[in-house]
């Protein structure tokens, strides 16, 4: 569809421009879903958890509190940003931009359904890890442009935990690509076709839980959400901010949530595959949803796990947060290099023959 | 113009810019941000020249990695501008030799006469399916092996002696140390007693002024 489009418009503008109009479509027709789909996130997370902790959650605006994402995004446009005094007023602004601008781009890679993805690059995996990790400018600029003790702490904190669990995330991505033999995110779906048995999520169980743990703290969730302890450090990197500032960390960070779960779907979950393949019955009664259904089941169960966690678990402490990263997770990815090396040259179970 | 030269004029320019910017702005926070986008610029032009890899790697490796413990160094330190500035016209003449020898130096090795289609040829066009990460990791692996494992130890030395400069136990008295295994181990029995007391019955207060009205 849209090769006829850049074909269509390249009979009679610049070749480049052509191609530069289709991207930007492209590019617009994923992020504003995934947009959406960030606003009524914050919906859900605040009626789940208000319905775990035996209250009603938001339901004021429109039937059922619906429309409570667009009067938060409408009451965050029309409030004053504030500048601290003496803060850099240029590293200021780009700071959340910093923050969204990878949240958004990673989009690019990420296959939706079988050959619905924008870019089908070799590299996928790489891609996903290189773009993530330059997150973490978004916060360490917040912190410091803020000219604030308490946002330069969070800053410190925020940043610390990212890259050290991104060590954990990357070796968990080492040992998919280790089974898959590829990089590319569509032949890692495809090469769990066959049934639930087929997923990586059976030889690959402690990395599933790896990667998800390191997803919580990139994405600085609860238990892992340290970078904000009000207790501690009253809202961490993005305290100076207001209004449509704070919105766009906000944005960033629930874009990024919806991002680690399609990527935990993908990876361990067979992403659009059906669980039922090669069951007899189960196959043919589930033949109807489409790829993307289970796709968007998967990531909405994961999304719940998120929620969930948050309404379960306090805060850890920082040195703990610390040692779990370093002390646990990280040997235990270390370990599963290596046992997924060996399972694969004595060919254990069905995924390595 | 194809969109191929017009990112890639696009991505040089900012290669070229923020190099610049790195050695000219005052704000060190900002020279490092610079360089940041000199990475990522250049990263871009790599996988433009069809090696996504180590472009990606770049991106993963020195922005995502190195160039953040670079910024909490510099955002750390207390720099006096006025004080660094001293003096600048007294050592101009050194640097500016310092500066011209090696920009020859570089020119000889690195100067236009090496470069352009006439010297390297045309580069070959690999099909979309072709996996340069393959053809890094290979020869990595194989060839090259004993350099790979050699640079590997070299690191490892350096982690261990990082460690050992840094690592250094202090006195209790200054520093508080958390005993993990001994917080895990503890039990509500350590930390809590339960004692048993009579209930004890309030005997109504004698009412005051202002309650009784």
């Amino acid at each position: 569809m849209f090769d006829a489009l850049q074909a269509f418009l390249s009979g009679f503008l610049y070749d480049w421009l052509a191609v530069l109009i289709t991207l930007v479509i492209q590019a617009v027709v994923v992020i504003l879903p995934i947009m959406l789909a960030v606003a009524w996130l914050t919906y859900a997370e605040r009626k789940v958890i208000g319905y775990m902790q035996v209250r009603m959650g938001p339901n004021r605006v429109g039937p059922g509190g619906w429309l409570q994402p667009i009067a938060d995004a409408l009451k965050l446009m029309t409030k004053e940003v504030i500048f601290p005094n003496q803060s850099n007023k240029f590293l200021f602004i780009v700071a959340p931009v910093l923050s969204i601008a990878p949240a958004v781009a990673v989009w690019a890679v990420i296959p939706f359904s079988p050959e619905v993805v924008v870019s089908d690059i070799n590299a996928g995996i790489l891609y996903v890890l290189a773009v993530s990790s330059i997150l973490v400018y978004g916060t360490i600029i917040a912190g410091w442009a803020s000219n604030s003790k308490y946002a330069f702490l969070g800053a410190l904190r925020g940043s610390a935990q990212k890259i050290s669990y991104e060590i954990a995330m990357g070796f968990a991505l080492v040992t998919v690509l280790m089974i898959a033999g590829s990089m590319n995110l569509q032949e890692i779906v495809e090469g769990q076709q066959g049934g639930i048995w087929h997923w990586y999520l059976l030889p690959l169980l402690p990395m599933f839980v790896v990667y998800f743990l390191s997803g919580l703290a990139e994405t600085n969730r609860t238990p892992f959400d340290i970078v904000e302890g009000e207790a501690e450090i009253v809202a961490g990197f993005h305290v100076e901010y207001s209004g449509m500032t704070f919105g766009v960390f906000m944005l960033a960070e629930y874009a990024m949530m919806i991002l680690i779960s399609f990527m935990t779907a993908i990876m361990f979950l067979g992403g659009w595959l059906s669980p039922f393949e090669g069951i007899p019955v189960l196959e043919t009664v589930f033949a109807w949803v489409p790829a993307f259904g289970w796709l968007a089941f998967k990531v909405s169960f994961l999304l719940f796990v998120f929620i969930w966690l948050r309404a379960t678990f306090p805060r850890y402490r920082y040195d703990q947060l610390m040692r779990l990263g370093w002390k646990v997770l990280i040997p235990v990815t270390i370990v599963w290099v290596f046992v997924v090396g060996a399972m694969q040259y004595f060919k254990v179970g069905p995924w390595f023959n | 113009m194809t969109f191929e030269q017009f990112i890639f004029y696009l991505l040089g320019a900012m290669a070229v810019i923020s190099g610049l910017m790195v050695i000219t702005v005052k704000n060190p926070v900002k020279a490092a941000l610079w360089l940041v986008l000199a990475f990522i610029s250049t990263a871009g032009v790599w996988i433009m020249a069809q090696a996504e890899f180590l472009g990606l790697v770049l991106i993963l490796v020195y922005v995502g990695a190195v160039m953040v413990l670079f910024l909490f160094v510099v955002m750390m330190l207390d720099i006096n501008l006025a004080q660094m500035k001293e003096g600048f016209t007294k050592y101009l003449p050194f640097g500016a030799i310092a500066a011209i020898a090696t920009f020859a130096m570089m020119y000889m090795v690195l100067g236009p006469a090496h470069f352009g289609l006439e010297v390297t040829g045309n580069p070959v066009q690999h099909p979309a399916d072709y996996s340069n990460t393959k053809a890094i990791g290979v020869p990595l692996y194989t060839t090259h092996a004993y350099a790979f494992v050699l640079a590997a130890v070299l690191l490892l030395v350096g982690i261990v002696a990082a460690i050992a400069l840094t690592l250094r136990r202090r006195a209790p008295k200054e520093v508080l140390y958390q005993d993990i295994n001994k917080q895990n181990k503890t039990s509500v029995k350590d930390r809590l007693t339960l004692v048993k007391m009579d209930a004890v019955v309030e005997k109504p207060v004698a009412s005051k002024g202002e309650e009784s009205k």
